[in-house]
């Protein structure tokens, strides 16, 4: 069974693959990016490495994270290290997977970034897979 | 090829090292079809690497083993105890013959012949014993080694990391009063640091041949497997770039030198037929541009067909005919990038193996790089990556706006500026600003409102130099300079095409490294000469800009501004006076020095400096010796023209007559120019216009001659000038042409003038404008 780590965004329960997940860290300092896209929360240094922090409620088309949240999932997406913000982490677990239950699609970012979803405790946890969350260039689009 | 050799000689000690137990399994077990698949690819990689490196001992004895071998997996031949003994007879003696050329030792061939011979006996027992091993050469250190990056990269970010430690512990130790005997300790660690760091970057830079020394091979083989005669040259090899990009551009590369010999270059019958040479030309040239690596692939084929592209799309369903028919050809052409699509309708050995120019602009735009086409449909194809030296060392420049830094590569800076003091004017000009250095107008960008990061005017002026043009950019302050290891940003970091990368400084906060010409592109820039233009399309009879400024005589004079490059201070010492003419010393070479009175000079060298005026027609350079800079002024329309030397008229000015110093005097020499006809108009044509327009002009409107880039539909002009290399279309229209060329040779052609000769021109236009009938 495969491996998630459980998070909570803007009071959703959120599931990562594990083996999408590089850490998990509570960042330092971010120096911002000006002009990026919004979801850019800015660059900050982790050991020797630089990582793009990723407003996360941001990527899913919610309201600001607040500025005082430092808490981090790791991952890592052709080649480049991003940090995505997160409101709290709970715990690794193993789950089933479910498909997501089928509802009209919406073009709502949260059922963009999903890929399916998982029950705890009877409470459902959707499935977010990263790579989907990380913010494209505009500019690629053209 | 010294490097390729040691390389090779350091692979098969390795691959050798490798085998030696399979070579014992092997004599044990000669069926074992894994070992003989082991050291038939050992044979055949050291064939394949001595046809390249000439090595025609190690080539014939390893074919020869690669034959044998080749039989045996094929089931021709029982690998027996003989094949084993005369195979491995010959590994050793490659073996020996490696380490001769590594100590530089030639050994004695005699037998090696016998040792080939040994592997074509069949189940007889060999006469000749396995070679003893030669004694007595004494093993050469290797003077490389070769490296996994990864383990550089370690190496990088540990060292990154000792910085970070070392500052921090600097921090805390200055929190409490330092012994001093801790201070010499700490400066000695952090020297140190330094210098490790400085050695482990470099251990990751490598030239660029190493990305081009392969393609001489394989240009050969591939133009030999389709038939064709290609010619490849090979310029700017040694052009640093990072290891790590090398690798990532090796494949691009290959596929577009193959493709440019596959589809690009035509068989030789076929280039004849078009009366090109039979030998087509490839061209790979490296060159560092700014904060960027050009590499250009050109050659001299058939170029796209992209007639042939819009229908491929169309038939693999890439786009539909409709979106295709609203295509302009460079969307065409950039179709190319599609997946899915080849130019050629058979796929062939070479090129053809799905791999497309999709997956080479992937790769390019993965490291952060550009690529694009210049296709001339029938005569060639050039191909331009552009990468960023990011992942490399860079020198930069660490600016403050706000309260963030950026690092912008040192080498697109020319100078900064402090906004204080009489060397600088902002003026607003419509919806953007123009900074004024010296005389010099520059477009300006403000870096902190343009990245929405703070208000406030800018107290330095950086001027970024780009290939477009420079910029005035407007920052808080420049902090200091700093070698950094620039890495690229994240795509969505990237893609706003304002950075060129970042970095980790000794601060340990992470940094952005600007992209200057990124920046100008992104803020809508428009350069010197797109302003000007701009304001004669509003104003046809605007007057021309001027440098007003103080001769060394005290008499005020102007030059257009268009003439001026800048304006600086020399030294005395710079100033040199040989067979009666004065030259500056500017960068290691001389120029003409032109002055207005010699003893006013030689009063103004007493003092030590002179200011100059660096004037230049794109292409030559001299200077005007002047006692000061004034302002810009506009001339007006009406010039009086003046009859004697440089002084190209006189114009009023506020009231004041000034002398207007006619640049084209200084390119030539000065001369006495003739009174031409009245009234003529002249049409600037061709590629030289923008020249003609800029430095023609003024002479010819002050001999009586009207001036027009574009012929009027109303009125033919009465002469034509063109640039000689122009080609001239004779259906435009009946008007006599008078060439000018660019050096003075080319004058004595008929019909052609060269073009600072003032007096020359005047009088050919002249009689033509008497025979044109008017």
């Amino acid at each position: 069974m495969p491996l998630f780590l459980i998070a909570c965004i803007a009071g959703q329960g959120v599931a990562f693959d594990a083996d999408q997940v590089d850490s998990v860290v509570d960042i330092g300092e971010i120096v911002a990016v000006p002009r990026a896209d919004p979801s850019v929360r800015g660059l900050t240094a982790l050991r020797s490495r630089v990582v793009t922090v990723v407003d996360t409620r941001r990527s899913l088309g919610l309201e600001p994270t607040a500025p005082h949240v430092r808490r981090a999932v790791i991952t890592q997406q052709d080649g480049h290290y991003y940090a995505m913000l997160v409101d709290a982490l709970d715990d690794i677990e193993t789950f089933e997977t479910r498909s997501m239950p089928l509802v009209a699609p919406k073009e709502d970012r949260w059922s963009r970034a999903a890929d399916g979803m998982v029950f705890r405790n009877g409470e459902p946890l959707l499935i977010l897979d990263l790579a989907k969350l990380v913010p494209q260039p505009a500019a690629m689009l053209a | 090829m010294d490097d390729l050799l040691q390389e090779f000689i350091a692979e098969t000690r390795e691959t050798l090292e490798a085998l030696s137990s399979e070579v014992v399994a092997w004599e044990a077990a000669p069926g074992d079809r894994a070992r003989l698949d082991a050291i038939f690819r050992f044979v055949h990689t050291v064939k394949g690497s001595c046809g390249f490196l000439d090595l025609p001992r190690l080539a014939r004895l390893s074919h020869a083993a690669e034959d044998v071998l080749a039989d045996a997996r094929d089931g021709k031949r029982m690998p027996d105890t003989a094949l084993v003994d005369a195979v491995l007879a010959i590994v050793d003696r490659i073996g020996a013959i490696v380490e001769g050329i590594a100590a530089n030792v030639t050994l004695d061939d005699s037998d090696d012949e016998a040792l080939i011979a040994a592997l074509t006996r069949v189940e007889e027992v060999v006469a000749t014993a396995p070679a003893p091993r030669v004694a007595g050469t004494p093993r050469t250190a290797p003077r490389s080694i070769r490296l996994n990056v990864d383990l550089l990269d370690r190496m990088m970010s540990g060292m990154s990391d000792m910085v970070l430690a070392r500052n921090e512990l600097a921090r805390r130790l200055r929190d409490d009063v330092l012994d001093p005997r801790v201070e010499a300790a700490l400066d000695q660690l952090s020297l140190t640091v330094a210098d490790m760091r400085d050695t482990v970057t470099r251990t990751r830079m490598q030239k660029v041949d190493a990305l081009f020394s392969a393609l001489p091979r394989m240009v050969r083989d591939t133009a030999a497997e389709l038939g064709k005669a290609v010619s490849l040259r090979i310029e700017g090899s040694d052009v640093d770039l990072d290891r790590e990009m090398i690798e990532m551009m090796r494949d691009p590369l290959v596929h577009i030198i193959r493709n440019a010999i596959d589809h690009g270059i035509e068989t030789p019958a076929r280039r004849r037929s078009l009366g090109k040479a039979p030998t087509g030309q490839i061209r790979v040239t490296a060159r560092q541009s700014g904060n960027q690596i050009l590499i250009e692939i050109e050659d001299d084929g058939a170029g796209i067909d992209v007639a042939r592209i819009a229908a491929k799309a169309v038939a693999n369903d890439v786009r539909s005919a409709a979106e295709v028919a609203g295509m302009t050809p460079a969307d065409k052409l950039r179709l190319v990038f599609e997946p899915g699509l080849s130019s050629r309708d058979t796929v062939s050995a070479v090129s053809g193996r799905g791999v497309g120019m999709d997956v080479v602009r992937a790769n390019i735009e993965h490291v952060g790089g550009r690529i694009a086409l210049d296709n001339r449909p029938g005569r060639g194809l050039t191909i331009t990556i552009q990468v960023p030296l990011t992942l490399s060392i860079m020198s930069t420049l660490i600016v403050a706006v706000a309260d963030q830094r950026f690092a912008i590569a040192r080498q697109t800076i020319e100078e900064i500026v402090k906004v204080r003091g009489d060397q600088v004017r902002i003026d607003p000009v419509g919806d953007i600003k123009v900074a004024t250095v010296r005389g010099r107008r520059l477009p300006m960008l403000a870096l902190a409102p343009f990245l929405a990061i703070g208000e406030g005017e800018p107290t330095t002026l950086v001027i970024v130099s780009t290939r477009e043009g420079d910029y005035a950019l407007g920052v808080d302050d420049v902090l200091d300079t700093e070698e950094v290891v620039v890495k690229p940003a994240a795509p969505a970091v990237m893609g706003t095409g304002l950075y060129a990368g970042q970095t980790l400084p000794d601060s340990g906060m992470p940094m952005l490294l600007l992209d200057g010409g990124g920046l100008a592109l992104a803020a809508g820039l428009r350069f010197q000469q797109d302003i000007i233009a701009a304001t004669e399309a509003l104003a046809p009879d605007a007057a021309n800009p001027a440098l007003l400024f103080e001769d060394l005589d005290g008499a005020r004079r102007a030059i257009p501004l268009g003439a001026i490059d800048r304006v600086e201070k020399a030294s005395a010492e710079a100033i040199h006076r040989s067979g009666g003419r004065t030259r500056l010393v500017v960068d290691g070479a001389t120029i003409p020095l032109h002055h207005g009175d010699a003893a006013a000079l030689d009063r103004a060298l007493a003092r030590g400096t002179i200011e100059v005026l660096r004037l230049t027609d794109g292409e030559a350079e001299c200077a005007y010796a002047i006692g000061g800079a004034l302002e810009i002024i506009q001339l007006p329309a009406d010039i009086s023209p003046a009859a004697d030397g440089p002084v190209l008229g006189v114009a009023v000015c506020e009231g004041r007559a000034i002398e207007i110093l006619d640049p084209l005097a200084f390119f030539l020499d000065s001369d006495v120019p003739d009174h031409g006809e009245a009234a003529p108009l002249c049409l600037l044509d061709g590629a030289g216009a923008a020249w003609m327009d800029r430095f023609l002009r003024p002479v010819l409107e002050a001999h009586g001659y009207r001036c027009t880039l574009r012929p009027d539909g109303d009125e033919a002009p009465a002469v034509r000038l063109v640039m000689d290399e122009d080609a001239v279309a004779a259906d435009r229209s009946d008007a006599p042409v008078l060439r000018l060329c660019r050096d003075r040779e080319g004058a004595c052609e008929p019909g052609s003038i060269y073009r600072y000769d003032r007096s020359a021109l005047i009088a050919a236009l002249a009689g033509h404008a008497r025979r044109g009938g008017r």
